[in-house]
């Protein structure tokens, strides 16, 4: 028995900005002090707060550390691990507060938290079988296996209400039980969607470095449901780390016989193999993934048939995506009404979603469906950094639209989302402030949409090549009021007639900035003017004479002379030879060149 | 395809014996094609003509089936990286926060367009979509290296620490 458990993330975020040196340095200070038996260091999944990170929490207090460094370990080791006083000046400030310090669970970025796909996440050491089993493991295999079968398993995940987390909604039950028929006649597959494509969300990759054994859990029990014996993981092989972990946990639940033959002397047979992408976004559709896990191209195939008739090599498969099957196991252990009882009345159970951007507290967070943006970007996001206004919060990625102010209070959820323009995606939420540009955000998609299109169908190959040349105009100040209605006509033409997912919903975040800010499309064709300042062609640089000192640092630097004025007087910009580069704003010390 | 400068295949022996090895291990599994992809890209770094020859005649398989796949994912490589790979994220979460700027300064100190390596061998520089640490944001790595929180006045620091 230890005596306290410290606890410092091992997600991508904390690994990224140093945790594996400080777990190291953690191991030497507590040799150093001879507490190796007392204190346990566990290296979890990801907190959530990734904008705080390096993050450790230790137990039995519950004290939140945020932004560790190497150099505060031994203070943190002699002062809390042996004397037994908090290190204050480390403690995360949302949790200092005039009454002392609080537990973590108490701050605001925790408090509106319903977390049931992050359950295990920063909780368990992700690499320990134990660890899981001792959370409650694998009890909802054991419970599927011998007291339950397969129809009444396919049931509760239908009365649960589970839609699919990837991003379109399809209730899982039903999903489920179209490819149940004939079952032990046929080979199925039971797969993973672990290839987060979307740029900004990072809810599976968690998951996965988190509590891996939850996915390999689930998709057991899917495998019962439909009556496969085998399943794969399609993962990002940008991802090593949740790569890595999920080897271990196959590992570990062969050797348990947890996976393998026989599973719980039921005589059920399920095993799951690997299969990492190499970066295609496209491989996020369902059938492009499966082409790809057959050793393809991975160009999307015409539905119907549909993967639950015709899939994998051919033949029944079900799909899906990490955080659906996170909810899986709790589902069967609780009981579907109780998943039903939260959400809205289409949309139950909670979202997963990755906060970016324009936001003060960056990172994951579990809410219940029907949740307001207003609450997630005011309250557990921080709100926005430097006093900044909030202009949109963009959900969907490639395929989503943005939130404008005005449906601040919409409460979130599938059907809602979709009514304003937007939709659920598979959980990014990028937030936009005054700074940031509707038409060069527009852009940036399709240049996205436009780099990731398989080619296989015309309107998206095409199309959207030429959506992209109509923006580049746009923002380069060649655009006309014609060229808006041509984008919009494009925008509908490909949504009909684009073969998969992929294409059919590229157009959507040119159609929701145009519901929403087109007096900002219409300001840059018609007066030539960028109002965030962020289209190079469209803004001039200008110096202001009063705040200059005329120290010509920024005439020194400039790298083609565009700069001139003689020393201690206010300088100017030859605007037709500025090339815009910022580089006079860069090295300005007193604030004083600035973007019209 | 836009005039890429070649460097002649320098593979080895023992590097060819891990292939046809590896070639060897996972044939018979289905869909085993990308996974052999992947491992001859890490034994040489990336895929020429000369590799992607090896894994054809090894599965029996046209060369290009090899070619397709390797065209299709931007994850294979068909010229050699530099010494150090600079990836630049372009996600959402980073371009919101400023990472294009970051992208666009890196090709200017570096002389070089995305995609491409530096004459002496030692950088390449490419945009990636999304290492998944939004939190850091903007965010670049140079190999295995994440830099994070980045302000285009850090890139000289930054790249002098490589050269």
């Amino acid at each position: 028995m230890y005596r306290a458990h410290v606890l410092v993330c091992g997600g991508t975020g904390c690994t990224s900005s140093g945790s594996a040196k400080i777990i190291e340095s953690l191991h030497e200070e507590l040799k150093k002090n001879d507490l190796t038996k007392e204190v346990a260091v566990v290296k979890t999944g990801c907190h959530g707060l990734c904008a705080e990170g390096p993050v450790m929490v230790i137990y039995p207090e519950a004290v939140f550390y945020s932004r560790v460094t190497v150099e505060d370990i031994p203070e943190i080791v002699s002062e809390h691990l042996l004397k037994g006083r908090i290190v204050k000046r480390l403690v995360y400030r949302e949790a200092v507060s005039d009454e002392g310090i609080e537990s973590l669970n108490d701050t605001v970025f925790y408090k509106k938290q319903t977390r049931i796909a992050l359950r295990n996440c920063g909780v368990i050491n992700p690499e320990s079988i134990d660890e899981y089993i001792g959370t409650g493991g694998y009890e909802a295999l054991g419970k599927v296996l011998t007291t339950m079968s397969p129809d009444d398993v396919i049931q509760t995940i239908t009365d649960s209400g589970l839609r699919g987390r990837g991003g379109a909604g399809f209730p899982t039950g039903l999903k489920w039980k179209f490819a149940s028929g004939n079952r032990g006649n046929v080979q199925k597959y039971v797969c993973c969607n672990a290839d987060e494509g979307d740029p900004g969300a990072f809810m599976d990759r968690s998951v996965l470095e988190g509590d891996p054994h939850v996915v390999l859990e689930a998709m057991a029990i899917a495998g019962y449901a439909i009556g496969a014996s085998q399943g794969y993981i399609y993962v990002r092989a940008e991802y090593p780390i949740a790569v890595e972990r999920l080897k271990i946990a196959i590992g570990q639940a062969r050797e348990y016989g947890l996976l393998g033959k026989d599973i719980f002397g039921s005589g059920f047979d399920f095993d799951i193999d690997l299969r990492l992408g190499a970066g295609a976004f496209v491989c996020g559709e369902e059938t492009a993934l499966m082409t790809s896990i057959e050793g393809n191209r991975g160009e999307p195939r015409p539905r119907p048939p549909f993967p639950a008739v015709k899939g994998l090599f051919g033949c029944p498969t079900i799909l899906n995506n990490v955080e659906t099957w996170a909810n899986i196991p709790r589902i069967i252990l609780n009981g579907p009404e109780w998943f039903a009882s939260m959400g809205t009345e289409k949309s139950k159970g909670t979202k997963v979603f990755a906060l970016g951007g324009k936001i003060n507290n960056t990172g994951l967070v579990e809410i219940p469906m029907g949740t307001t943006l207003r609450t997630i970007v005011e309250e557990i996001g921080g709100g926005i950094p430097n006093g900044k206004k909030f202009k949109a919060a963009q959900t969907g990625g490639p395929s989503g639209g943005c939130i404008p102010a005005e449906h601040f209070d919409i409460p979130i959820d599938y059907d809602n989302l979709i009514s304003i323009g937007s939709m659920m995606g598979s959980g990014g939420l990028i937030v936009m402030d005054e700074d940031t540009c509707m038409v060069d955000i527009a852009k940036f998609f399709l240049q996205f949409t436009v780099d990731e299109s398989c080619g296989k169908c015309t309107p998206c190959r095409v199309g959207t090549k030429r959506m992209l040349e109509i923006l580049e105009k746009i923002t380069d100040g060649r655009g006309t009021v014609e060229d808006i209605d041509k984008l919009e006509e494009l925008c509908y033409y490909i949504k009909e007639n684009a073969q998969c997912g992929l294409g059919q919903t590229a157009p959507n975040p040119v159609l929701s900035t145009l519901r929403y800010f087109r007096d900002e499309y219409m300001e840059h064709v018609v007066n030539k003017r960028c109002p965030a300042g962020v289209c190079k062609k469209l803004v001039t640089y200008k110096i202001d004479p009063d705040m200059c000192k005329g120290c010509t640092l920024c005439a020194r630097n400039c790298p083609v002379n565009a700069i001139t004025g003689e020393p201690k007087v206010p300088h100017k910009i030859k605007l037709d030879q500025c090339i815009k580069c910022g580089t006079c704003i860069e090295n300005c010390r007193f604030g004083a060149i600035y973007i019209e | 395809m836009a005039e890429v400068k070649s460097v002649p295949f320098r593979g080895t022996k023992a590097q060819e014996e891990e292939l046809l090895q590896t070639i060897e291990e996972l044939k018979d599994e289905q869909g085993c094609l990308m996974p052999i992809m992947q491992k001859a890209q890490d034994i040489y770094g990336y895929l020429p003509y000369e590799v992607q020859k090896l894994i054809a005649e090894g599965l029996d398989i046209p060369i290009e089936k090899v070619y397709g796949v390797a065209t299709f994912y931007s994850q294979f490589n068909l010229y050699p990286k530099g010494k150090y790979q600079i990836s630049v994220c372009l996600g959402t979460a980073c371009y919101v926060k400023g990472s294009g700027e970051i992208f666009n300064k890196l090709q200017s100190k570096l002389g070089i367009a995305g995609g491409e390596c530096t004459p002496d061998g030692k950088f390449s520089l490419d945009a990636c979509r999304c290492v998944g640490a939004c939190g850091l944001a903007p965010v670049m790595m140079v190999n295995d290296e994440v830099y994070g929180r980045l302000t285009p006045d850090m890139l000289d620091d930054i790249l002098a620490k490589y050269k």
